[in-house]
């Protein structure tokens, strides 16, 4: 009985991913599937590495049209990531080394070609962007990007390669809606009565580890605590008023260019 | 709403503050090149590979005795997740452990709970090439900065709070063999490392680097070039015309560090000691004494300059490595005292040098060894090959090998890791030089005291121990560095790889290829404990203490068990 109902219920996902994929491979307008921030990225990185060969208008190559919406060799956004990332063999599709965020965003793009005008984008400046993360923005009062600022909040030396333009753009936003909970902030009491506020970074049934607001790396039995509160808000403002539109664009564009070493 | 956003920023500048005020201090701080200078006055933390620039692996911890040491139990045991024994030596700093895994993954551990609070992951390049598999031993620290070098060449720093590269530089080709083993050597604000594949026809060399930006300070190479002192050793062919000479010898002569130098920082000299000659095997085909291959070398930790040096093995025909740890002790020596260097060396002697001179003191075998007769005054050995066909005692993975001893200045003894009456018949064959091959040049044979028995292997993959004491036997021997008289031994049935840790309550702990960790009284050699751990120990406990409570750690094939007395 168990393996009929195992059965049938992936029969009904297998239905389910095969209605999906004929969805998205329509030529339709996904623009509301993908983040705006994701799509511009994308649009860059096809300029510089994709038009050469697939020509702004997305038709360079015979027989293929990307403005069209349809894939010969794959129709959801996992098919389109291998292909950009293996290539197609026998083909002159070439592998490219892109990291996450790149892949995203040219996923983004590839879906929405037709809606989406990248001339009518106004590229953000990642020095300026560096300028407002520095100064106006405070982020480097907690932040530690390429050996500088404290440890209090998350390093983002090489957030550009794992974050997409569209997640760094709402973490802007809503901080809170793209906190990893594994980097929750963390408030225990132990049984002598020791306050200690910190950020989470590992986690069992036992033991809790932490780096606290002094940058001490801690690690506490749970038994020995009395009490443990993982907050589910994080303590990043919103720059969602700080920032106008350009500002905000320079500050995603330069957490984009964050690779790490 | 706004009272949340007020409540985080306030929150925010709180962190801030604190950050900047006490953070900002301890970042500052971190463990600095006094700390390292000091380190015996800090025995809870185990700062350098060998727990201090003297490399005694001794530490004054002594709540562990030989009256309690039977109630030790495993506190805590990390399991690494890629196959494959590992050498690594642990750091422990201020109640966090960091270690290496393989092949270059770095971790930080709660030395309390071995919980991880960060890994980094280094993926060498498919370049690299290692002849004994993808063995890394350890890190230095500066500050909060982690030091790592890889097997394809390069050398890494990371934030050690949060395991984040802040630089890398590529210093050694890994095409051409080249690669890191060791855990490198911070002195003052340099980083020092030298390459491992002498297997591979390397030209040796040692690199100080610039600890804040990873760039290079000097080179010294354990093979000297054209009008350079010592270049002479690698003498102009042909000798004998009747064999293969290489006339560009030196060029890929070997002289590879395995090993993290030692340092006296009084004299402002490190101490390294220099790998086997290439090939290992056909001496024939290099004529002369090869310096600086089975040496010690004396560089002055801010030129590099070389001070002196002392040649083990000169033209080593047997792969006597001298890639030994150098041992500094301030000991008596014929009524006076004197600043010496203790060595045991792959070759079957301990050796006494005067480590401000390098002056040879004294070379008596630990072990049988019949490829030499004695010393003339200046400690150049008398050599004595074997005819052809004939063992060789020690055999060639040596009387000892990279594996740690110990001095105690408690028990004024000198411990040896070592391999008893155990021989090699060797046999070399010419080999040709060729980028990134193996150049060793070998057709000797392992000679076994009953025909047709096993012979000793790097890598064995049966848990039945086909290694017994009719081909010979591991030991700990202790030794009086005064006399070289032996003291003591504790005998093993299967030869050893681990290195040893003493302490100030004369308890001597080491390990087993047979997987067994064992605390031996230090001044009599009797065993006090043991633990079955499964895995062979291949590197050398530590000792530490957090929150007033002494560990044990060491490393088990691929996990490492830390222990503590029971609650």
């Amino acid at each position: 009985m168990r393996s009929l109902i195992a059965c049938v219920s992936q029969a009904t996902t297998v239905a389910f991913m095969l209605t999906v994929g004929a969805a998205s491979s329509g030529a339709q307008d996904h623009t509301a599937d993908y983040a705006r921030a994701d799509i511009e990225y994308g649009s860059r990185i096809y300029a510089a590495q994709c038009s050469t060969c697939h020509l702004p208008s997305g038709d360079g190559i015979a027989g293929v049209n990307l403005r069209s919406g349809r894939f010969r060799h794959g129709s959801t956004d996992q098919d389109l990531t291998r292909i950009v990332t293996t290539g197609i063999p026998q083909t002159a599709m070439p592998p490219f080394s892109f990291t996450a965020a790149e892949v995203t965003g040219i996923v983004a793009y590839l879906r929405n070609m037709n809606a989406f005008d990248p001339a009518a984008v106004k590229a953000g400046d990642a020095r300026r962007g560096q300028e407002l993360f520095e100064g106006k923005g405070g982020c480097t009062t907690c932040h530690r990007v390429n050996g500088r600022g404290p440890h209090v909040a998350p390093d983002l030396s090489d957030v550009g390669a794992v974050r997409s333009a569209g997640s760094l753009e709402r973490s802007l936003i809503d901080p809170s809606s793209q906190m990893m909970p594994i980097n929750r902030p963390v408030r225990v009491v132990t049984r002598d009565g020791k306050i200690i506020n910190g950020r989470r970074l590992n986690e069992d049934t036992f033991s809790v580890q932490l780096i606290d607001s002094e940058q001490h790396l801690l690690s506490f039995a749970k038994t020995d605590l009395r009490e443990l509160t993982i907050l589910t808000t994080s303590p990043m403002p919103s720059f969602k008023d700080a920032f106008n539109a350009d500002e905000m664009a320079d500050v995603v564009t330069y957490l984009l260019s964050l690779k790490g070493l | 709403m706004a009272t949340q956003r007020n409540q985080a920023r306030l929150w925010i500048a709180v962190l801030a503050l604190a950050a900047l005020v006490t953070g900002g201090l301890h970042a500052q701080s971190g463990v600095t090149a006094d700390r390292l200078v000091n380190a015996a006055r800090e025995p809870q933390n185990w700062l350098t590979y060998s727990g201090g620039y003297f490399s005694q692996r001794y530490s004054t911890l002594s709540q562990i005795d030989v009256t309690n040491v039977k109630n030790l139990e495993l506190k805590w045991m990390y399991q690494g997740a890629v196959a494959g024994g590992w050498q690594t030596t642990p750091l422990v700093v201020d109640g966090v452990m960091y270690i290496t895994q393989r092949p270059n993954d770095v971790l930080a551990l709660d030395a309390k709970t071995g919980r991880a609070y960060w890994t980094y992951q280094h993926v060498p390049s498919p370049e690299a090439r290692v002849c004994c598999g993808s063995n890394n031993r350890g890190l230095g620290i500066l500050g909060n900065t982690l030091f790592l070098a890889t097997l394809d060449g390069q050398l890494v720093a990371l934030d050690a709070t949060n395991g984040r590269p802040l630089w890398r530089v590529q210093v050694a080709d890994p095409k051409a063999g080249y690669s890191y083993t060791l855990a490198p050597l911070v002195v003052k604000d340099a980083v020092i490392v030298g390459v491992g594949g002498g297997e591979y026809g390397i030209r040796g060399y040692i690199t100080a680097h610039d600890a804040k930006t990873g760039k290079e300070r000097w080179r010294f190479y354990t093979v000297p070039g054209p009008g350079e002192p010592g270049h002479e050793t690698w003498r102009a062919c042909p000798p004998n015309p009747s064999s293969f000479c290489d006339p560009d010898a030196w060029k890929h002569g070997g002289g590879s560090i395995w090993l993290t130098g030692s340092y006296d920082p009084v004299a402002n000299l490190t101490y390294w000691g220099v790998g086997n000659a290439g090939p290992d095997w056909s001496a024939d085909q290099r004529p002369g004494d090869n310096l600086y291959t089975d040496s010690v070398v004396a560089l002055d930790a801010d030129t590099g300059k070389l001070r002196w040096h002392y040649q083990f093995t000169p033209h080593d025909r047997y792969d006597y490595d001298a890639v030994q740890i150098a041992v500094l002790a301030d000991i008596n020596w014929n009524g006076g005292p004197v600043k010496a260097m203790l060595w045991a060396n792959r070759n079957g002697n301990f050796y006494v040098l005067d480590r401000i001179t390098g002056r040879f003191l004294m070379g008596k075998p630990f072990v049988k060894a019949n490829w030499l007769r004695g010393f003339d005054e200046k400690g150049r050995p008398d050599q004595t090959p074997q005819p052809a066909g004939a063992p060789t005692w020690p055999g060639n993975q040596g009387g000892t090998n990279w594996y740690s001893p110990s001095f105690s200045p408690h028990t004024g003894l000198f411990y040896i890791p070592a391999w008893e009456d155990y021989a090699t018949i060797f046999a070399g064959t010419p080999v040709e030089y060729r980028e990134g091959q193996q150049f060793g040049g070998n057709a000797s044979r392992p000679f076994v005291a009953v025909p047709g028995a096993p012979t000793v292997s790097n890598q064995r993959p049966s848990p039945v121990n086909n290694w017994t004491t009719a081909a010979g036997r591991g030991s700990v021997i202790a030794i009086d560095p005064e006399t070289g008289a032996r003291k003591w031994t504790y005998n093993m049935t299967d030869v050893t790889k681990a290195g040893i840790l003493t302490t100030a309550s004369d308890l001597l702990f080491t390990g087993s290829n047979e997987g067994h960790f064992q605390a031996i009284d230090a001044r009599t050699g009797a065993l006090l404990w043991k633990a079955s751990l499964g895995g062979q120990i291949a590197s050398g406990p530590v000792t530490f203490q957090v929150d007033g409570k002494q560990y044990v750690s060491v490393v088990s094939g691929l996990s490492l068990a830390t222990f503590a007395l029971r609650d």
